[in-house]
């Protein structure tokens, strides 16, 4: 057991067990806040794949910029504790469980398959692909049309935002 | 080649166990934030993957298209709580089971 391994296991089961909470979670600001917690291990694991631009991402816009808006409308709209709502009917949520345990049966017998048995390292040019130089370079020159029309997008996202949620619908 | 090196298998693991965390919270909660937060946690998932293969061939692109893969999150997570806003103010509620006005 090597600390590597050890500290993998440790990350990897408290995200977990921060989304396993999250979603039994009753009240939605703690629901937020463990979502945090799942995104911070998720820029961890990144960093052990040596994926450094992907890890501060994703603690930038994910657990900063996304989830501060999520925040910020559970504010907005003054929900407390979900009481208010009824229970749902309790076959409905029997059956959505066996659903989840079924899909993840299929996704790990997937996974058992041996197409990956023949590199199941990483490579050991990880370490320069992940580097913000490396992505900037391809994201500027090989990918620059997706790119720009990213820009496209997230205008059309603010602008429909904008109009939204001005004023009620009619 | 290190022997102590964890195999690409136990995040691919993870990945799965992630996304159906997010699937059951998308089936079982009844308030709207949180499903939209599940599907978050499933794109995360998705993204978790994406890496583990792009670390594993040695190839920059998986990690190209999870740049996209947030950028388009952050517009779907602008929009949607704007429509959720929107939704609240006529019926003031969040519950999924109210949002049956495109129902046929």
């Amino acid at each position: 057991m090597s600390l590597k391994i050890i500290l993998f296991s440790l990350i990897s089961t408290i995200g977990l067990a921060s989304a396993i909470m999250m979603i039994l979670q009753r009240n939605p600001v703690k629901s937020v806040l463990l979502l945090i917690v799942n995104f911070f291990c998720l820029a961890l694991l990144y960093l052990f794949l040596s994926a450094q631009f992907i890890a501060i991402i994703q603690i930038i816009v994910y657990a900063g910029a996304i989830m501060v808006l999520f925040l910020f409308v559970i504010m907005l709209l003054n929900l407390g504790d979900e009481k208010l709502l009824s229970e749902g009917i309790s076959y409905k949520k029997r059956i959505a469980y066996i659903l989840g345990i079924v899909l993840l049966a299929e996704i790990l017998a997937g996974l058992s398959v041996p197409l990956l048995s023949s590199n199941s390292v990483i490579s050991q040019n990880a370490q320069e692909i992940g580097t913000v130089q490396n992505i900037g370079k391809s994201l500027f020159s090989k990918y620059l049309l997706p790119f720009e029309i990213t820009s496209i997008l997230l205008l059309a996202a603010m602008a429909g935002v904008v109009i939204l949620a001005k004023k009620k619908f009619q | 080649m290190n022997v102590t090196e964890i195999p690409i298998n136990s995040y691919l693991i993870v990945s799965a166990i992630l996304f159906t965390i997010g699937v059951i919270g998308v089936l079982t909660r009844r308030n709207v934030i949180i499903v939209f937060m599940c599907i978050e946690l499933m794109l995360n998932s998705v993204n978790l993957t994406l890496v583990t293969f792009s670390a594993m061939y040695g190839d920059s692109t998986g990690q190209i298209l999870v740049f996209f893969v947030m950028a388009v999150a952050a517009a779907e997570a602008a929009v949607g709580l704007a429509i959720i806003i929107a939704i609240f103010r006529n019926t003031m509620k969040i519950d999924i089971d109210h949002f049956n006005i495109m129902k046929w």
